[in-house]
């Protein structure tokens, strides 16, 4: 449940961003975020809320581990699970906008 | 879209060179502290998930002890907590909660229980989610049985605060880390000699906020991410501050971590929350430890808009295996889930006893899924 899955954004519209995660496109809200984020940003995204934007630099190490999990994970892992209820969280996108 | 070998061409954390250097350090230090066990704690879930879901545990020195604390927000949840829920859910108002809570046992009914009896149970992945339920479902009640630590609490204050409709409340189980450490560091039995801090808790909190323990505690603590590396260069670095005999706040997660947090996240969470004391489930009485709503929020506080009968559920005794559950002690480092003799017996994760077994982050679900210390040497 802490894990903080991260993700790229699409488009930001009205306090919600458009967030790709490995080609699956969630709203993930951005009250809480900690600086403004822009297209191509990457977000940590918990429990659909984006918790910290993550400079770009940094973002390659933040992302293996999520990759691991998701290319090569049975359904019964249990991580893997986690990381695909994070991804959950976020609302699912009805044209562009919930 | 994410390239998927953006980052994957990095391979820090999968380096098995890096990885090695990291271990053969992690025993030099681990020998140079010069007594065994070395015991250090981490308080999360997630961290217990990859160290054990990567095999850490088989290549930390025999002379280091690195235990899993209370970092299960569920696990902590207080058997009254999951009582309140079900008989609120008893009493006909619809329940949303986060997908472990469902399992949990109360006294004698856990949600699901009452579920099967008729009452309205819902799995949600958010707070978001359970406001929209209770729009759908207005003027039906709709109480959010909100559990987690802080970074999770983050996310129901942001709801609150946006605007909630007028049959939604929340009832509040969550959780704040900072306090249960000093409880942990002031166990009489306690052996732990530095904290491995989680690091997307610190991502809200900030690492500033464990000085005060550390001056208070002369105990290290160490900021670490989830990535296989991440915990061990993060151990690597607590136990050469326990052999240095140096209590500091080291942050070994700078990427998302900074001494501050974040701010905004912080504001809306102490807008919506105060911390009170309770209990948490086999630890003690946490002062400051529990979430609550502030008064200026009571009309969506579960609590103060319904009367919940919780005394009614207990009409049947417990389950005689309860009383042998050790969910506590192995909550508070003083055990491990192999000194249970429910462990993989009686409770398992089809029908667990304890909390424990039932989350995705406990101690024994993980150690049950994955296998808990294994010890390739009887292979040899």
């Amino acid at each position: 449940m802490c894990l903080g899955v991260p993700g790229r954004v699409v488009r930001v519209e009205d306090g919600v961003a458009v967030v790709d995660f490995w080609g699956v496109q969630r709203e993930v809200r951005l009250d809480v975020v900690d600086e403004p984020v822009a297209p191509g940003d990457y977000i940590l995204n918990h429990v659909g809320f984006a918790i910290r934007r993550i400079p770009a630099e940094e973002i390659g190490e933040t992302l293996s581990l999520y990759e691991t999990l998701l290319a090569a994970a049975a359904q019964e892992d249990l991580m893997a699970a986690d990381v695909r209820s994070e991804i959950e969280a976020a609302g699912k996108t009805q044209g562009g906008r919930s | 879209m994410i390239a998927p070998d953006e980052g994957a061409s990095q391979l820090k954390f999968r380096d098995p060179e890096t990885g090695r250097k990291l271990v053969e350090s992690l025993k030099r230090v681990t020998a140079e502290v010069g007594r065994t066990p070395v015991s250090v704690m981490h308080v999360c879930g997630s961290h217990e998930q990859a160290i054990a879901r990567f095999g850490l545990r088989a290549n930390f020195p025999k002379g280091l002890d690195v235990i899993m604390g209370p970092g299960c927000p569920v696990c902590i949840t207080d058997i009254p907590e999951v009582d309140e829920g079900v008989a609120l859910a008893k009493q006909g108002v619809h329940i949303a909660t986060y997908g472990d809570m469902v399992k949990v046992p109360g006294t004698v009914r856990s949600l699901a229980d009452a579920q099967a009896e008729g009452a309205k149970v819902h799995v949600v992945y958010s707070a978001t989610q359970a406001v929209e339920l209770a729009r759908r479902l207005a003027p039906e009640e709709v109480v959010f049985f909100a559990t987690g630590f802080e970074t999770t609490a983050v996310a129901t204050a942001a709801v609150v605060l946006a605007g909630t409709p007028p049959n939604f409340s929340v009832l509040s189980a969550h959780k704040y880390i900072p306090p249960v450490m000093e409880i942990v560091a002031e166990m009489p039995e306690t052996r732990v000699e530095g904290f491995l801090a989680a690091g997307h808790a610190a991502t809200i909190t900030g690492w500033g906020i464990f000085e005060a323990f550390v001056e208070r505690h002369g105990i290290p603590v160490v900021v670490a991410g989830f990535e296989p590396l991440d915990i061990l260069a993060g151990l690597v670095r607590l136990v050469e501050l326990v052999r240095d005999g140096k209590s500091e706040v080291v942050n070994a997660f700078p990427r998302c971590v900074t001494r501050e947090g974040n701010l905004a996240a912080q504001e809306k969470l102490w807008k919506v929350f105060r911390p009170v004391g309770g209990r948490w489930r086999g630890i003690a009485h946490v002062p400051n430890g529990n979430l609550r709503l502030t008064d200026a929020w009571s009309g969506v506080d579960a609590r103060r808009r319904f009367k919940i009968d919780v005394a009614s559920l207990w009409d049947y005794a417990p389950s005689t295996l309860a009383g042998s559950c050790i969910c506590g002690d192995i909550m508070a480092g003083i055990a491990s889930p192999s000194d249970c003799r429910l462990f993989g017996r009686e409770c398992v994760p089809d029908t667990p006893v304890g909390a424990c077994m039932v989350s995705s982050e406990g101690t024994c679900k993980i150690w049950h899924v994955y296998g808990g210390r294994p010890d390739f040497e009887a292979l040899a």
